[in-house]
């Protein structure tokens, strides 16, 4: 069964694919918007501590179904486990309206110029696919301008010397300072760095007709109860709804990508919401499923001319997963730290990201969100009682005398780190799963050890009396996780790459990848307004070039 | 994963009546369990983990999330009794608190009786019980343990959670 035939169809919800939407809506194409997950609301998951997409042990709250989308992660001795949504090397990004930014603690970084030309910077690494962007953050520093404005984003930078030239400042001030903030920056101060108030996508006065921040607790994991927080289901989705052009279809899961024996994508096969397979005929598609999605959804696209699966002629596709190598340190102080003023991360350094000695790269270091009791009980490391009345006095003595610092550590591109489909698993549509294997660079190690160091002098010179460093990276297995991205990576050579600088696909002029799975390196920040901003960028060059459906299939 | 045995077995039993007030323990399951998260989380000024209703926790998610850990729990509880018997002659809920803490410490450090422990080791099946009873202690309310939200109360945490509202105008 074949639907009316659209201009375009944009394959995933989330940060990139709502923006691409929305782009291509206003500027008069005829848009079908695919989404796996539902359409959720901060009623659908109302506090729960221990049911969300943070703390996941009684299970996640916007997807994806824990018993329907099974994936295969290989350590690197080759062992095989299948794991399910909940589990941690799952590499969970929700799966609704909004993707990730429904439930997100919406960290709003733009990277460093250095991040968009690391091999410049620091040269080859070995052992390592890395290499510059075809794109240099001057490039896309409109963009960034026009997600922190039409999204939404509060904080100050100003402060922050490190900083890339900006036009524009932030739109929104950042949010009265809580008690972490009031500790950690005069400490930060006293070391000599550079400390400031972290960027967010969050509303810290009414903004783009919603409300401010209420500073409750429950932040990273939940929606939003005032829909303070800006993601793309309460910005440009419904914005490309309103244009009448833009159709969004929910519980809708893409199997393929169809092409022509010319080359030309036709449109997608997916299973609609009653688990019909249906056919949508478009123009050009747009796949903006984030990294591990995406690059299942082009490797299971095969077809005569495209026999390893589309934009895959080299066998880059789902090469160079990455994530973020996070670190950080837990400070135990005499002194309460907490005052329930949410959502806790507040403070930020960028002394870290770059020029660090004995390896490439470095991150960020900011304060932590509020932690739940349950999360705060699990903290763990060396000296903290695991069990008794030990640590039931250790809960109740330093549950308000706490502070964590964390950083995601720019890691290195691994060839080997990769999604591919797995060739015996299959979900609950019958389509291939993802199955990630590979391992980690030691460069990512070392970042970590010397990024948990600084966090744990930064806490030291705060006052903590007991600092835990957090060593939870090991070289053993793939990255990914929710800051997934590389394995469509842009590029000039066809290659040595999958997209080309637009995120057009090399070999099908008529499909595009626009998500963070497009990144060549993936920074030293939480990764979502770059892909945000390459939303902005890859969909104006997209409408400049259009030219109609004459011609097309 | 540390309990691959256990889920390969199977879904284990059916929730529902058997003879006990618990969806899944038997009464004397029910008991020793009590006994092990009463030394994970003993009473002191606050409520210790039984009382907060753990056990009630622990039984209910095994009727739906932790469906997979049933049979880890039944062969875990008689293996803690087992051992219980071997070093004291008596079941692991009748015996001395510093005997009790001396066994856990022995699972915990994998100097249990290998015999007994079967399905799961002790090491893994005490991990597993601490990891379920901070959830229940610390964990939400309508998950069935945290009675009165009494850890909350003990780390001063305002319940219901208000605060926001309290603090910021949310009108646009």
């Amino acid at each position: 069964m074949s639907l009316r035939r659209v201009n375009a169809v944009v394959v995933g919800g989330g940060a990139g694919g709502g923006i691409v939407a929305k782009e291509l809506a206003e500027a008069g194409l005829s848009v079908v918007l695919l989404e796996r997950g539902r359409w959720c609301t901060p009623y659908d998951d109302r506090k729960d501590d221990l049911r969300n997409q943070r703390t996941c042990v009684l299970g996640n709250s916007f997807g994806p179904d824990e018993k329907r989308n099974p994936r295969v992660i290989v350590d690197a001795n080759g062992r095989e486990e299948v794991v399910l949504s909940n589990h941690g090397a799952y590499s969970n990004n929700a799966a609704c309206v909004g993707g990730g930014t429904l439930s997100y603690g919406a960290m709003a970084w733009r990277f460093l110029e250095k991040d968009f030309r690391l091999r410049s910077t620091y040269g080859a690494v070995s052992g390592s696919t890395l290499d510059d962007w075809p794109i240099s953050y001057a490039d896309l520093e409109p963009y960034y301008e026009k997600a922190e404005w039409e999204i939404g984003v509060s904080g100050d930078d100003s402060n922050n010397i490190f900083r890339a030239p900006r036009r524009r400042p932030l739109p929104m001030p950042p949010l009265p300072p809580n008690r972490e903030y009031q500790i950690l920056k005069p400490a930060a101060e006293r070391l000599g760095l550079h400390p400031f108030d972290l960027p967010m996508l969050r509303n810290s006065v009414p903004y783009n007709g919603r409300g401010a921040c209420m500073r409750c607790r429950w932040c990273v994991g939940f929606a939003c109860e005032v829909d303070a927080k800006c993601g793309t289901q309460n910005t440009v989705i419904p914005k490309a709804i309103q244009t009448g052009n833009c159709e969004l279809r929910t519980e809708c899961f893409v199997k393929e990508v169809l092409t022509n024996a010319r080359g030309h994508a036709t449109g997608v096969a997916y299973f609609d919401s009653n688990g019909h397979l249906q056919e949508q005929p478009t123009d050009l598609v747009v796949v903006s499923c984030a990294a591990i999605e995406s690059a299942r959804l082009l490797l299971n696209s095969k077809s005569r001319l495209f026999p390893n699966g589309l934009g895959n002629r080299y066998d880059w596709v789902g090469r160079n997963l990455q994530g973020h190598a996070y670190t950080g340190a837990a400070g135990l102080f005499e002194e309460e730290t907490y005052d329930d003023l949410g959502p806790g991360a507040s403070i930020a350094l960028c002394d870290f990201n770059h020029g660090n000695p004995g390896f490439v790269g470095g991150g960020l270091l900011a304060n932590e969100f509020i932690r739940l009791p349950y999360q705060f009980a699990r903290l763990g490391g060396p000296g903290i009682p695991r069990w008794g009345a030990a640590h039931k006095d250790f809960m109740r003595r330093y549950y308000r005398r706490s502070i964590y610092i964390m950083g995601p550590v720019q890691e290195m591109p691994v060839f080997e780190s990769r999604v591919e489909v797995d060739p015996k698993i299959k979900d609950y549509w019958g389509i291939p799963v993802a199955r990630l294997s590979g391992h980690r660079h030691e460069n990512d190690l070392l970042g970590t050890k010397f990024l948990s160091s600084k966090a744990e002098l930064w806490l030291k010179e705060a006052g903590a009396t007991t600092t835990i460093p957090f060593n939870w990276i090991s070289r053993d297995g793939p990255s990914g996780g929710q800051h997934q991205a590389g394995t469509c990576r842009m590029g000039n050579d066809p290659q040595t790459s999958v997209v080309d600088k637009f995120c057009r696909v090399h070999d099908v002029d008529n499909l595009y990848v626009i998500d963070g799975s497009v990144h060549v390196t993936n920074g030293g920040f939480n990764p979502v307004l770059t892909i945000m901003a390459i939303g902005y960028y890859a969909s104006e060059n997209l409408v400049k070039n259009w030219k109609g459906t004459h011609g097309r299939a | 994963m540390a309990f691959a045995a256990a889920a390969a077995s199977g879904m284990g039993v059916a929730c529902g009546r058997n003879g006990t007030p618990w969806r899944f323990f038997s009464i004397d399951e029910a008991q020793t369990l009590a006994a092990i998260s009463d030394q994970i989380i003993p009473s002191a000024q606050d409520p210790g983990a039984s009382w907060a209703g753990v056990v009630n926790y622990i039984d209910r998610q095994l009727c739906g999330p932790f469906q997979d850990l049933q049979d880890a729990y039944r062969s875990g509880l008689a293996a803690v009794n087992q051992s219980s018997q071997l070093a004291y002659g008596k079941k692991f809920a009748d015996v001395e608190t510093t005997q009790q803490i001396e066994l856990l410490q022995r699972f915990e450090q994998k100097r249990a009786p290998e015999a007994v422990w079967q399905g799961i080791s002790s090491s893994e099946f005490f991990s597993m019980v601490i990891d379920h009873t901070m959830q229940g202690y610390y964990g939400d309310p309508r998950h069935g343990g945290n009675r009165d939200a009494v850890s909350w109360k003990m780390l001063g945490l305002p319940y219901p959670p208000i605060r926001g509202r309290q603090a910021a105008k949310t009108k646009a």
